[in-house]
Parts: structure tokens; sequence; C-alpha cells
């Protein structure tokens, strides 16, 4: 291997990135789109949900879970005069709940202490339909110790969950968010960076004159790996800046592991990438599989959005071979936990299998011959 | 502008030539979005299986065991052992062996049997957040369950319960019946923008583009020829994924064929407009690449796909509306779960209609602005 040749390809490599400047949008403009969106746009925590209220009879009863309901956060209560207008209301999207307080209401809730309230959900949603569920059972658990305490009698509720969430007390959306994001924000730039470079001189012609120069497999393959890992690496300082002093994630991990486990990562992106470029031979293919193998699987399977636990078996075992799973706890670690060499052996250690996985391959597949 | 039929079908057997020719090009464009429906409808889902927890009781009495019984006997939830102290559950969420600790304190069945309150410390990793706040919810509402129970009737205070009668569209709340049509809407949008995004783009880097314009065809002629491609190639397979979804995972389709179709062909109209605007602007298959990217991502995350539009700030709700994806998830979920017919969606057929048309207008522009 000669380090003069290899100096010549990084220089043939980073004019070609300059010339064309849709790979340097991919390292800092993406990173920049994502995060935002991502920081200011993205959440679960649902507030203000539309309830339709149906009180077939009104009494100071029923105005007081009213009340209550009006005074939560999470529901914009609206009263509707019956059923049916509530129930269009409901398949319009005007509302998502409706709670019904039937006619006997009062009357049983005073005699036997067992008052139904009827609450119908929109089910579509069905994760938000779980979340209504549970506000609405807090709204009727205050009502009832309001209640109570208003009747003169102290009944708090038996057992009082108290929940604390480690890492992320206030469970601000944006402190997961962004960390998860950034593993699947540097899938896409490893990928999509390397994806057509090689798939791009097939495609050119330029192979052939790349061919009768001296320069060996090895050499032509760093020299296209190299140029990209500094392009990556920058959008990943980009990111990371960002996240801190934009969002003010807490990154409480050390800075040289951040680096070490991003290396790694971006290394076993790139090797993925420059796999699919070798095998694809046509641009339009290349990047079709890199979208396809990359981005949908490290947005849907990595747990950025979805728990792994909860998958069926064969799938789980399936995230197995996405290297984004293995970055996104590497990151949420690294941000919210700080060190924890346990994760952060284990997470390395399945992405430089994969990593030596794709650059063996690449190194095998990648050949200097016209066929 | 005349259209000449003759030259547009002429054009488009070239594109479908050059789109499908290519063995890898054809398998890259059918297998794949079969597969990954397959793969992520399994993959992704909001409900909670198994999720892993430990405890750690202090308290020997009865109603202790009967409080835990009713999480480890949950589907959501998989009891993964019992610890000695404070020290070991620290250590087993700190390592992500679980997700979730229960700290029970000694006094927890005195405490019930006397009428006071019982406080459970509940430990979350706040690292995967998200899963954390799903599960604290199906934790309280398992709490809620084992407090209804034992609240004290006929105290004197008018109680009452609450009855979730009836989730419409989805009775048992299954997230795979919402999910599993977004999915479908997004592979939808993704073959038909790359089939069109890399078409004028692929054509101007080799060069045969200047060629197309000065054959006697014009630019509606090439607009429209270059879009049947894509527009033929994304009904397809939105078909097959529709079929899928409904005979493979049984997501029940309630509504009507022509208002989903209608709906698909409107849909397609603004992928394929977007997708030859950006082809039409770059210059070289990368650029239109990462065009499609740049257009796709933000489109896929704003959609309302996995998080709801409504929690979002009213600004980026704004933005959300240019999002075709956005139109089409609504009309693939009220077709499939609500039923919905065609009077009902027109609110989403014109907006998608609307981006198609103006963003094939633009395209057309740029054929001829950005020569050479």
């Amino acid at each position: 291997m000669s380090m003069m040749r290899l100096m010549g390809l990084i220089r043939k490599e980073a004019y070609e990135i300059v010339r064309d400047p849709s790979s340097i949008a991919i390292a800092f403009i993406l990173p920049l789109a994502l995060l935002l969106i991502f920081g200011y746009g993205v959440s679960l925590d649902a507030r203000g949900i539309p309830v339709a209220v149906v009180v077939d009879h009104p009494t100071l009863l029923t105005a007081s879970f009213v009340g209550e309901l009006r005074s939560s956060r999470w529901f914009r209560p609206t009263n509707y005069p019956g059923e049916a207008p509530a129930e269009k209301a409901l398949t319009d999207g005007r509302a998502a709940a409706i709670v019904w307080l039937r006619s006997d209401f009062t009357r049983l809730a005073l005699s036997s202490g067992r008052a139904p309230i009827h609450v119908i959900v929109n089910g579509v949603d069905a994760n938000q339909a779980r979340i209504i569920e549970n506000y609405l059972n807090g709204a009727w658990l205050a009502w009832l110790a309001q209640r109570a305490a208003g009747e003169g009698i102290r009944i708090s509720a038996p057992v009082v969950a108290e929940a604390r969430v480690w890492f992320n007390p206030a469970m601000r959306s944006r402190d997961y968010l962004v960390p998860g994001l950034i593993a699947i924000i540097m899938t896409l730039i490893g990928a999509l960076l390397t994806a057509l470079v090689v798939a791009r001189e097939w495609e050119r012609g330029t192979m052939e004159g790349i061919m009768v120069t001296p320069a060996g497999k090895m050499e032509l393959l760093l020299g296209k790996l190299i140029p990209y890992f500094v392009l990556g690496m920058g959008g990943m300082l980009f990111s990371t800046i960002m996240a801190v002093f934009l969002f003010r994630v807490p990154l409480r991990g050390s800075i040289s592991v951040l680096v070490a486990c991003s290396s790694l990562f971006l290394l076993t992106a790139l090797g993925m990438g420059l796999l699919i470029s070798i095998l694809a031979r046509s641009q339009f293919v290349a990047g079709m599989v890199a979208i396809v193998a990359t981005f949908l699987p490290a947005f849907i399977l990595s747990g950025f959005l979805f728990d792994i636990h909860s998958m069926p078996r064969v799938v789980q075992l399936l995230t197995h071979v996405i290297a984004a799973r293995y970055f996104v706890g590497l990151l949420q670690t690294i941000f919210l936990a700080g060190n924890v060499w346990s994760i952060i052996v284990s997470n390395c250690l399945g992405l430089a299998i994969l990593c030596l996985l794709f650059l063996g391959l690449a190194i095998i597949r990648f050949r200097k011959r016209l066929d | 502008m005349e259209l000449s039929l003759r030259r547009i079908v002429a054009l488009a057997i070239k594109e479908f030539l050059s789109l499908l020719r290519n063995p890898a090009s054809r398998a890259v464009l059918i297998g794949p979005p079969i597969i990954q429906l397959l793969v992520f409808g399994y993959g992704a889902t909001y409900d909670l299986k198994h999720v892993p927890f430990v405890v750690y009781n202090q308290d020997a009495g009865r109603l202790s065991r009967d409080f835990i019984a009713r999480f480890a006997g949950s589907p959501s939830f998989e009891l993964i052992g019992n610890l000695p102290d404070q020290l070991a559950l620290q250590q087993a969420v700190d390592s992500e062996t679980v997700l979730m600790a229960v700290n029970i304190g000694p006094q927890f069945t005195s405490d019930l049997e006397r009428g006071r309150t019982a406080h459970v410390q509940f430990i979350f990793d706040g690292r995967d957040s998200n899963t954390a706040a799903l599960a604290l919810g199906y934790a309280q509402s398992i709490v809620t369950a084992f407090n209804r129970e034992r609240l004290p009737r006929n105290s004197g205070v008018p109680a009452s319960t609450i009855v979730l009668d009836r989730a419409w569209f989805n009775p048992n709340l299954e997230s795979r019946w919402f999910i599993v049509p977004g999915i479908a809407g997004i592979l939808t949008l993704l073959v038909s923008m790359l089939s069109t995004g890399l078409s004028v783009a692929r054509e101007r880097e080799m060069g045969t583009f200047d060629q197309l314009l000065v054959t006697p065809m014009n630019p509606g002629e090439i607009l429209v020829g270059k879009a049947l491609p894509g527009f033929v190639v994304g009904a397809l397979e939105a078909t097959l994924i529709i079929a899928v979804a409904i005979l493979w995972f049984k997501v029940p389709f309630t509504g009507s064929f022509p208002a989903l179709y209608l709906g698909l062909f409107c849909f397609l109209l603004s992928a394929v407009g977007i997708g030859l605007m950006i082809s039409a602007l770059a210059l070289t298959q990368q650029q239109g690449l990462l065009g499609t990217f740049l257009f796709m991502v933000p489109a896929i995350v704003l959609s309302g796909f996995a998080t709801p539009i409504a929690n979002m700030p009213k600004a980026v709700q704004y933005i959300t509306l240019v999002d075709p994806l956005r139109y089409f998830l609504i009309i693939l979920r009220a077709s499939f779960l609500e039923g919905a017919g065609v009077s009902l969606l027109w609110p989403q057929y014109w907006p998608l209609a609307t981006i198609g048309i103006v963003s094939m207008i633009v395209a057309a522009g740029l054929f001829r602005g950005r020569l050479g």
C-alpha cells in the first residue's frame, strides 16, 4: 500500500464531495432539519384532548365532575346535548372521546355508590386511546378524593404509585428523542454518503479508468472510506453540539467514549453503504437498497420509537443485525445515564461484529475486474 | 399546450424499460416493500408485551403478593426476579436488565388493612422514555384496578366508577390496526418517489435529457411520460401492500375501495409530482436521491405515522399541511377502520390534488429552466 496513492485517491474523492455539494448537505442540512423537527415537533404527550361530554340530567354532582375534567390540563371538554351529536363529533374527529353521565347517575351515586361513568373512545389510534383512558381514570380519582374531602371524610386511594423516571425525571421527550434521532441521522449519513460512490463509478465508466491505475484494492476502498468518515464525523459533531447547546440534552458520559462509539458506528454504517454500492453497480438500485435497508429499519426496529421487548421473537432476533439498534442504546446511555460499562461493552461488541462483517464482505466482493 | 398521445406512450414505454430492464432494479422495486411490510407490521407496535420488571418487596403480607401478582399476571409485564435490596434494584435498572422496578415498603399490607394509604415506588428507565411512559400508563391502570376493588363502599361518599363502554373502530385497542395502514402509506410513498426521483436526474447525468428536449416533445408530454411509470408502479405496489394488510394482517377493511383508490390516485399525483420536481432540480442522480431523502424523511416523521399531529406545536402543524403522506394516512386509516366513504374524505382529496398539480407544473417549468 502506498501512502502517496492513497492520499491521491482521498484528494480525488474530496474534490467529488466539494464539487457536488449534495453530500455536504446530507451531512449538515439533514441533521439540522431533522433535529429541529424532532426537537420541537414530535411528542407523545397529549394535551387538551377534545372530549365530548353528555350529561342527561344535570345536577350539582355531575357539574362537579365536569368541572374536574375542565380543570385538568389533559382535557378540553365540550358539552353536547345528547348521545347522537356527541357520536357525530367522535366520527368527525372533533372529539377523541365521549364521557356520558346518564340520567340515573346522581341517583345511583347517592344510593348504591356505584354509578357508572360511561366512556367511549375513538380506538383508531390504540395508543392514544389508552392514554386518554388513563388520564380519565386519574381525573376521576382526583374528583373522588375531592368529593370525600368535601364531606369531611378523608379518603385517598388505597395504593399510591410514586413513579420515578430515572435519567429523565421530568420525562422531557426531547431528552430521549434527540439521542435516538442522532443515531438515525448517522445511519442515514453513513449509508447514503457511500451507497452511491462505487455504483457511480461503474455507471459513469470511470471505474475502468481507475482499474488501469496501479492502485490496489485496499487503497481504493480506504480512499472511498476516509473522506466520508471525516464528513460523517463532522455531521456527528454538529448534531452533538445542537443536542447539547440548543436542546439542552444532558451529556453525562464522557466525550472520549462518545467519540469512540460514534467512530465505530460510523465505520459500520459506511461499510454497509460501501457493500451496497459494490453489490448494486447502479445508482438507482444502490439508493433504493440503502433506503430500504437503513432508514426504515433504523426508524422502526432500533428501539427508538417501538419497544424491542414487545416485538415477536423472530423480529427481535432480526434487530440484532441492525446497527442502529446498538447505537440508539449507546447514545441514550451515554447522553442520559453516563458511562455504564456493561451496556457500552455489549453494544460495541455487537457493532464491531457487524462492522467486520460489512467491511470484510466489501473487501471480498470488490474486484478490480471487468465482468 | 397540445399533448400527443402517441409521443407520450412512446416515452412512457421507454421509461418503463429503463426502470424494469435491469433485473436488480426490478427486484428492489417489488421485493423489499413486501418484506418490510411483514417485518415492520410485526415489529412496530405500541402494545407493550413482556416488559421486564423486578420487585424489591419488604412486606411479608398477603396483599403485597396479590399486588405483585397482578403485574406478573399481566401480558404487558414479565417478572424476572425478586431482589434482596435497593442496591440490586438500582443495578438492574442501570444495566437495562429491566425497564421497571417496583419497591414495596414494609408497611404495605398493614397500611392497607388499617385503611391508610400505602405508597409504592415505581422506578422506570427514562433512557427509553417513550416505552417508560407507556409502561407507566399500563402500571397505573393496574394500580387503579387494584384500588377500585379496595375503595370503601357506602362510606357516605357518592362514589362512581369509570366504565369504558367501547373503543370505536378498534374494540381491542390493537395498535397494529393503526400502524399497518401507516406502513402501507410510507411504502407507497417510497416506491413512487424513488421510481420518479431519479428518472430525470439519470438522463441529465448521462446527457440524454438534452436530446429529449430537442425532440418534438413538449414539456407537458415529457412530464406525463416521465410520471406514468412511477404512477403505475406505485399503484400496483400499493394494491399488493393493501392486499397483504387485509389478507395477512387481517386489518379489517370497512370502507369503500373507490374512496380508497380515489385517495391513492390523488396521493400518487402528489408523490410523483414532488419526485419529478426534485428530479428536475437535480443535476446528478446523487442529488436526486439526496433530495428525495431530504423530502421523504420529514414527510414520514410529520405525517402522524408514529406520533399524533395534534400533539405537535402549532407552527409544526402548519408545516404538515404540505405533507402528502399526512392526508393519505388519514384516508388509509379512515378507509380501513372507520368505514369512511368518498364524501367524508373530500377534505383529504383536494389538498393532495393541489400539491400534485402545483408540483407537476413547477417540474415542467424546470425541465427547460435547468438546461446545462
